[in-house]
């Protein structure tokens, strides 16, 4: 690449940096100043909405509900697909087509089809169970399935994970072994970027919770939005602002572990 | 590298473990319809290499990845010293494997690849890392014990393979085409560390290989397989000069197909009596094999143009020898001669071809009814 090449490329990146940067920047900018606002049109600008997010108890609950729902849901995904993926390659190559099927299934059914389905399911967990929201985490796993499955899957095929299970096995390691000790630390990037896409999912849910009648962190700022938009968007600027950099430590969490194990786990 | 330091770790090996003889009992594995092993008998005794060779598909990793365990027999069985382990897992096995692909474990160190076994028997920590610490030694690695796989080249990632095998002390090492991903001189180079490393420890060893050089050069026998069977077993002298079957003569080696006459025990190629392997054979057209290095060349005589007259149609220079390549006229034969002597016979040049009266094998397949 000579020179110029070089200098338009560069030219090129800080253009698509600046577009893309204010594609996503400037909605949120409109809406920390529109948050900010004050009552009335002369009067200063003000912190209240976001300093009131705290004070409403109904909305700190939800915030929570969300939290735990990501961090069950993403325990939930891993104990799930994890094993199933990695047994199904290693024993039963033959479902592994069947099993991809299945796990990307839900994300051609739209989410008010799927809720149809669940309303029933959910009545009677609702009655013989519990009426928790965190029972919204079985809805979630199959939310997730699409995405954690793509995730996980790539990880799985960057590892030559028959030829590591015969050499371990070789050596005297149980299939459990296999798994844990084996292929799991070799696919770290993959399950944590697995569990990143659980977590932006699940904070960002809101038709099926709506729809179930359960108040999770976007249902809870769909309801303020009626009665105090600048509560609303504060929280909405909040909440976008905790995933960002939620993700973004999860992401630096699975490049430090993976450099840390001497780029094993690149690729 | 200091491949040929004399290093204690045989003795310390040895110890509290003889080596052990492993016995294939005609084992058979059938997948769908192809039938990948038909009833193998092989006996490998005590501290032996035996190589398997053959093309692929025949067989041979099926025999090794059966001793393994890695696959189930369809029939038969699998003894290692003197026990039948043809139903025990594979974690079970006692068996040591190296593998063609790369397999040490990316996410540890060469040492913790190597202990990873001992670890796996709950041996102690210290002891454990005495142990790979000396087998490190044993394959010369010592100094690069604290690297990942990825930071070392491939032919050292086999080495560290084979000291995680073989730190196990297992009772029977298993090598699956080790060698066939390196590049050529850094695979010769190891054939001759894992040989000097299995003599070291005396291990009972199953090489398997499609590269015949391979297998001559390292094996204390060779078995050639085809199709799922055993063509031949012996030591790699007796597999090169007496070929048991055609296949195995072609296979091993480069061979002349010329086409001849069996009378009384012996066969007539272009005028020339050549004895018999088989010597009970019946008379008969035939067609003798006949190896390029049992082929030697003259200048042709002015006028000179009986069948063993011809031309240089192709030189090729292979270092201390050359191979040539001279048209008879009605076929083609391969000549090698060591390279000096090859500069006096340039490509178009007339020669002269004699044959050394070396037992020769013959196969009926392609043989001219006319004779």
């Amino acid at each position: 690449m000579n020179r110029r090449q070089r200098r338009r490329l560069a030219a090129f990146k800080a253009v698509v940096y600046v577009v893309l940067g204010l594609f996503f920047l400037l909605p949120i900018a409109a809406m920390v100043e529109f948050a900010t606002r004050g009552v009335g049109i002369s009067s200063p600008r003000t912190l209240t909405a976001f300093t009131s997010i705290g004070s409403d108890p109904e909305l700190v609950d939800a915030i929570t509900a969300s939290l735990e729902l990501a961090v069950i849901t993403s325990l939930g995904m891993l104990a799930l697909l994890l094993p199933t993926m990695i047994w199904i390659r290693l024993r039963v190559p033959q479902m592994v087509r069947p099993v991809e099927l299945v796990c990307l299934t839900p994300l051609t059914i739209p989410a008010i089809v799927l809720v149809v389905g669940f309303a029933p399911i959910y009545n009677w967990i609702e009655i013989n169970v519990s009426d928790s929201i965190l029972m919204l985490a079985l809805a979630y796993l199959v939310l997730v399935l699409p995405y954690c499955y793509r995730a996980l899957d790539a990880g799985l095929s960057a590892v030559d994970i028959r030829t590591l299970s015969e050499a371990a096995r070789s050596l005297g390691a149980s299939w459990a072994t296999v798994m844990w000790r084996i292929i799991v630390p070799n696919m770290s990037s993959a399950v944590s970027n697995a569990c990143l896409l659980c977590v932006a999912v699940v904070l960002g849910e809101f038709t099926v919770a709506n729809l179930l009648n359960f108040e999770n962190l976007q249902v809870a700022i769909s309801i303020l939005g009626t009665g105090n938009a600048s509560v609303s968007i504060a929280l909405a600027v909040v909440s976008l602002v905790f995933v960002f950099f939620f993700l973004l430590l999860l992401s630096f969490l699975g490049r430090a572990l993976s450099r840390r194990r001497g780029g094993a786990a690149r690729a | 590298m200091g491949a040929l330091d004399a290093r204690p770790i045989g003795a310390s090996w040895g110890g509290s473990r003889s080596a052990a003889e492993v016995r294939l009992e005609g084992l058979r594995r059938v997948y769908g319809s192809t039938t990948a092993l038909d009833g193998l008998d092989i006996t490998i005794h005590a501290g032996e290499l035996v190589a398997l060779l053959g093309p692929s598909g025949c067989g041979k990793t099926t025999a090794l990845r059966l001793v393994a365990g890695l696959e189930d027999a369809d029939g038969g069985r699998v003894v290692i010293d003197g026990r039948d382990v043809t139903h025990l897992p594979t974690s079970r096995r006692d068996s040591g494997m190296v593998f063609q692909a790369y397999s040490l474990f990316p996410h540890m160190t060469a040492r913790e690849n190597v202990a990873f076994g001992l670890r796996m028997r709950k041996v102690g920590v210290a002891e454990r890392r005495q142990r790979a610490g000396e087998m490190l030694e044993l394959v010369g690695l010592s100094t690069q014990a604290d690297r990942y796989a990825h930071q070392l080249s491939g032919g050292q990632q086999q080495r560290v393979a084979l000291a995680r095998a073989l730190a196990i002390r297992p009772s029977v090492l298993l090598l699956d085409e080790p060698l066939s991903a390196l590049d050529a001189r850094v695979r010769s180079q190891l054939r001759d560390e894992i040989r000097r490393v299995q003599r070291e420890v005396g291990i009972t060893t199953l090489f398997v290989t499609h590269d015949q050089e391979e297998a001559l050069a390292i094996a204390d026998r060779v078995g050639v397989m085809r199709a799922g069977r055993l063509e031949q077993l012996g030591p790699p002298t007796s597999i090169y000069s007496q070929p048991a079957t055609p296949f195995v003569a072609e296979f091993v080696g480069l061979t002349n197909r010329l086409a001849g006459v069996v009378t009384g025990g012996a066969v007539d190629v272009r005028g020339i009596r050549l004895p018999l392997i088989a010597t009970d054979t019946p008379d008969g057209p035939a067609v003798a094999l006949v190896r390029p290095e049992a082929v030697s060349l003259a200048p042709a005589l002015d006028g000179f143009n009986g069948p063993l007259s011809g031309t240089v149609i192709a030189v090729s220079f292979l270092g201390a020898v050359s191979r040539l390549t001279i048209d008879l006229g009605d076929t083609t034969v391969l000549v090698q001669v060591p390279t000096a002597e090859a500069a006096a016979h340039p490509g178009g040049s007339r020669v002269r071809i004699a044959l050394r009266l070396d037992p020769v094998l013959i196969t009926r397949e392609g043989a001219q009814g006319r004779g």
